[in-house]
């Protein structure tokens, strides 16, 4: 790939946000543009994805301007790339991203703004997985909040203005804590980079080469708590997650998606990024030294998220509590980290990256048909609902593929995942493990009953004449269909450029 | 006074010149409206000056017996108050007409004003500093009740009278500097006082010393608004015309930081000192972020609210002046002042995007509240997405130039050991989000009063674009600006 290949893709939905800003005044037209613009970098990003090198590995497809910010003392760069941990990241918001934009063909709602908002947000967070320089990551994570607060409270539903404002604010104070963390390791001695990895091919030596074995500006354990922060709000880990319902339950439907395929997952992406890859050879504090707290949090999430979904009577509500119980396998397979005998195997964080996809996709999913299902029936509350299946045959179908997943069934994606993160910790954390696992029988409990409620049972004649999915609601519903079952079957496709990312992260 | 005197302080003569140029043509004008032109043209003599000054004076040049200097520092700021001026004077076309018949005076006093703030980012002598203070502030109240309503003669009254207990207080101060070194030179002070540390001892023990440091800072503090003295702040902002206080809370500001960067960091920053004030800065900064912060919550008024967003931005820059070399492991460490200055700038974008939107929107709506905003999206799209944009500035989400500011001033004070201030700013950065997001929350979601469009006049629209420009350009290339601060500090910081 040429230079300037990333940033095409990062700014294509930006500048397509501009272009409806500028010269689009037809509702039907900007739909159509919206959706165009994001299949188009779908297309980009699946070419970059197989373009990747794994046998080469290291970061490639690397867009350099070294003279951003070129003051002493602040010495950033714009740097964007990808490596094995970041591809996937981009594939999956590729992916989710024109999922988003055809699962909002039925905004008539103030059209034209909606589209420049998703497609902004689609930039920040193509920019969050792909840049490389600690303070572009950062400006990146900050702009995604913007379009999402003017998602939620515009188009969303319910008390979407109390949401939108508590998603911000969590978020906000999540990054406060960051900003602060990346000041004091960029300003330690002897680091002065912002660099978050090492590039040999462009001279370039990041952070994790240079925090090891120096100390730092304040205690590496301070500065980690300082990351860590930012990134447990926004995955969300207990007990940082009453955002997450809040802003679920009244945002739009695409909005849902992107906020639980790709937003949760910068939370992930960011523990393994930095959390992980720049903390296991710093002095006086390591992420091996608390990767016990890790362990308890991650469970405490996995069963309380999980218990607390069981209650819910709003599928969407559902959706998102069971979505705290999931990102919860994420941290648990991080914190294999520790390893036995000073040994880590990668099987638990190769199975916490690949819960990210897996979990995007699948929730993505279920968001998806909860939204047909509410167009239709033009309620969410479970009681009201149930005997939908007769009238809604492809829905319940889709649906019940997305549960099934999400319960763990093999041959479906979420399956692969979870083993492999209970592989990768089993050895590290025995009881622990053993009890997170309760986590999955609790997954079949509350998706089995919620199918149960919504769409079985006894004939439902207010339900009489909905229709079902037409074709247009199907082409989002079979992308994500066809990427859970195939990962579901040949998992390689994904875990093969992960286990490249991660074999470079773990230094030990 | 000699010519190379007068070269040296040709940019502040012109301005003044200048103001009093309009008076005149204000006698033999039937129509005002030129008079605002000859204003923003007449601006081009001193900043050609002082672009002039630049380029011609390596070196720091110091004139009429050493009270004045045109060093990169007084020029940089000579730019900021000069560019913030014209466009004040552009943003005003239409607002003067609330006050016809009296455009003249209004230009002349903001003109005599401005000349006086230059003068005090010029000044290396602490009489000739506070002679200037004098010359900017007086005007200013004066104009600060050119409404003539009761709210506007209250906010002119108010200014007045605090800005007099402050003179004196900073008076006092000064007397003490005096009083220790023996001399008013700012270049004097400090040699006066590395030499008594040398002999092992000061003249009535740095105690002294340090009551007149508080009580220069207080006196600044007024002009700065750093809480506690920003009491006049939120009465003075509603009452006044918005012009003037887009004035009172870029350029006034500004000259207030200049004058207390070059105090401390000269007269007073040597390495002992540096670390005793730098402590007393950081402490009011974490009062005058959190006090701004937490008092603009509640405000109704859009005018108020951002005069309590104005303290909190003070408070922010007194972090990067806290930032002192005392307390950092590198030499020749600048970082704090020079995020100083880019921050100065980046807000003075952003204030003006910000004042000059409501201009344009509350012309048309005569209302000040909050709640006259509502669905002004929908009224004045343009002007609604810069006026967000500019808000979203103040709170410091990227790509705009406050949140470099912020980052600039915030790291400086992570490198000079005060994480836990940067700590403090960043969590008021959050609290700020509440205010902030609620203007622009009822400007795109409410529904508004009714659907008659709101459109800006062009000068005043062209005046707000440039702003928002600046405050874009600035967030997304900053390199230019920061070289250029770096310039203009690095001759100031002992």
């Amino acid at each position: 790939m040429f230079e300037g290949w990333l940033s095409i893709i990062v700014f294509l939905p930006a500048a397509a946000a501009l272009v409806i800003a500028l010269f689009l005044r037809d509702d039907a037209r900007v739909r159509w543009f919206a959706i165009g613009a994001t299949v188009l970098n779908l297309v980009l990003i699946v070419i970059t994805y197989i373009g990747f090198d794994r046998a080469a590995g290291g970061v490639q497809m690397i867009d350099r301007y070294e003279d951003w910010i070129p003051v002493e003392g602040l010495r950033a760069e714009y740097l964007l790339g990808i490596d094995g941990l970041s591809a996937p990241m981009l594939l999956l918001t590729g992916l989710l991203s024109a999922v988003a934009a055809f699962a909002s063909w039925r905004i008539t709602h103030r059209v034209r703004e909606y589209f420049i908002w998703l497609l902004v947000l689609q930039t920040a967070v193509l920019g969050v997985f792909t840049a490389l320089d600690f303070l572009l990551f950062f400006i990146f994570w900050e702009i995604e909040l913007i379009p999402m607060f003017m998602l939620i409270s515009i188009w969303g539903s319910g008390r979407s203005q109390y949401s939108a404002m508590k998603f911000v604010i969590f978020t906000l104070a999540g990054s406060a804590f960051m900003l602060v963390g990346i000041l004091a390791l960029f300003l330690s001695t002897g680091v002065d980079t912002f660099a978050m990895v090492s590039i040999p091919a462009e001279g370039i030596v990041g952070i994790p080469e240079k925090v090891a074995g120096s100390d730092l500006l304040i205690p590496a354990g301070v500065i980690w708590f300082l990351l860590f922060a930012a990134f447990a709000v926004k995955m969300p880990l207990w007990p940082f997650h009453s955002w997450l319902p809040d802003a679920h339950t009244d945002a739009p439907t695409a909005v849902s998606i992107m906020l639980a395929g790709v937003l949760l997952k910068m939370g992930g992406y960011g523990l393994l990024r930095v959390s992980v890859g720049m903390f296991q050879e710093t002095n006086g504090f390591k992420v091996q030294d608390v990767a016990w707290l890790l362990a308890v949090l991650a469970v405490i999430s996995i069963i309380y998220g999980a218990i607390v979904t069981i209650r819910q009577t709003d599928l969407k509500r559902l959706i998102a509590f069971s979505s705290v119980s999931h990102m919860g396998f994420v941290v648990l397979g991080v914190s294999s980290i520790v390893g036995v005998g000073g040994k880590v195997t990668d099987a638990g964080l190769n199975g916490a990256a690949l819960q990210m996809v897996t979990h995007g996709t699948i929730t993505g999913l279920l968001f998806l048909t909860v939204g047909l299902v509410y167009d239709r029936a033009h309620t969410r509350y479970i009681p009201d609902l149930g005997g939908l299946a007769v009238r809604l045959p492809l829905i319940a179908v889709a649906m019940l593929i997305a549960g099934l997943a999400s319960l763990g069934l093999p041959g479906l994606s979420g399956f692969v995942a979870e083993i492999s993160v209970f592989l990768g910790t089993y050895e590290v954390w025995k009881w622990l493990t053993v009890i997170g696992a309760f986590g999955v029988v609790l997954a079949a409990g509350y998706i089995l009953w919620m199918m149960q409620r919504t769409f079985f049972g006894p004939h439902n004649e207010r339900f009489d004449d909905l229709e079902d999915a037409n074709f247009l609601d199907m082409v989002p519903v079979v992308a994500l269909v066809i990427s859970i079952v195939a990962i579901g079957v040949y998992p390689k496709i994904v875990t093969e450029v992960f286990k490249v990312g991660i074999s470079e992260l773990v230094r030990i | 006074m000699s010519a190379h005197d007068l070269w040296l302080l040709s940019p502040e003569l012109s301005v003044a010149a200048l103001g009093v140029i309009v008076i005149i043509a204000d006698l033999i004008l039937e129509k005002k409206t030129p008079l605002i032109w000859i204003s923003v043209i007449g601006l081009t003599v001193p900043l050609t000056f002082a672009l002039l000054l630049w380029f011609n004076t390596p070196d720091p040049e110091i004139g009429v017996f050493g009270t004045v200097t045109a060093d990169r520092l007084a020029l940089f700021f000579h730019f900021l108050l000069i560019g913030t001026t014209a466009a004040v004077i552009v943003a005003s076309v239409t607002y003067s007409r609330k006050f016809a018949g009296f455009q003249g005076e209004y230009l002349a006093l903001m003109l005599l004003s401005v000349s006086g703030m230059m003068l005090l980012a010029s000044s290396r002598d602490i009489i000739t500093a506070y002679l200037a203070l004098e010359v900017s502030t007086l005007p200013v109240a004066a104009l600060a009740a050119f409404l003539r309503t009761d709210r506007s003669l209250e906010a002119g009254l108010k200014f007045l009278l605090l800005s007099a207990l402050s003179s004196a207080i900073l008076l006092y101060g000064l007397v003490y500097l005096y009083g220790v070194t023996g001399t008013t030179d700012i270049g004097g002070i400090l040699d006066a006082i590395s030499g008594m540390s040398a002999d092992g001892g000061r003249a009535f023990g740095s105690s002294a010393l340090m009551l007149g440091v508080v009580m220069v800072i207080a006196g600044f503090g007024f002009k700065m608004a750093v809480a506690p003295f920003h009491m006049w702040v939120p009465d003075v902002y509603e009452g006044a015309p918005t012009p003037i206080v887009a004035f009172l809370s870029i350029a006034s500001k500004s000259a207030a930081f200049a004058i207390v960067l070059r105090i401390l960091y000269t007269a007073l920053g040597s390495n002992d000192l540096a670390a005793d004030w730098s402590v007393l800065l950081a402490i009011l900064a974490a009062i005058t972020m959190t006090a701004g912060n937490l008092l603009a919550l509640t405000q109704r008024n859009i005018k108020r609210m951002l005069g309590y967003s104005t303290v909190a931005h003070a408070g922010y820059l007194l972090v990067g002046l806290a930032a002192v070399a005392a307390n950092s492991d590198s030499e020749g460490f600048i970082a704090g002042p020079q995020g100083v200055l880019f921050y100065l700038v980046a807000y003075a974008f952003t204030n003006l995007a910000v004042f000059f939107a409501i201009i344009a929107i509350t012309n048309k709506t005569g209302s000040d509240l909050i709640s006259g905003f509502a669905g002004m999206a929908r009224r004045a799209p343009f002007m609604s997405v810069l006026l967000a944009l500019g808000l979203l500035s103040l709170l410091g989400i990227p790509p705009t130039a406050g949140f470099l500011g912020k980052i600039f001033v915030f790291s400086a004070a992570v490198d000079s050991g005060l994480a836990w201030l940067a700590v403090v700013g960043v969590i008021n950065s959050v609290v700020s989000a509440f205010y902030y997001l609620r203007v622009v929350r009822t400007m795109f979601l409410d529904e508004p009063e009714n659907d008659e469009r709101v459109t800006a006049d062009i000068p005043v629209w062209a005046a707000t674009m440039t702003a928002s420009a600046g405050l874009l350009i600035f967030g997304i290339a900053p390199s230019s600006l920061l070289e250029f601060a770096r310039h203009a500090v690095s001759g100031v910081v002992t």
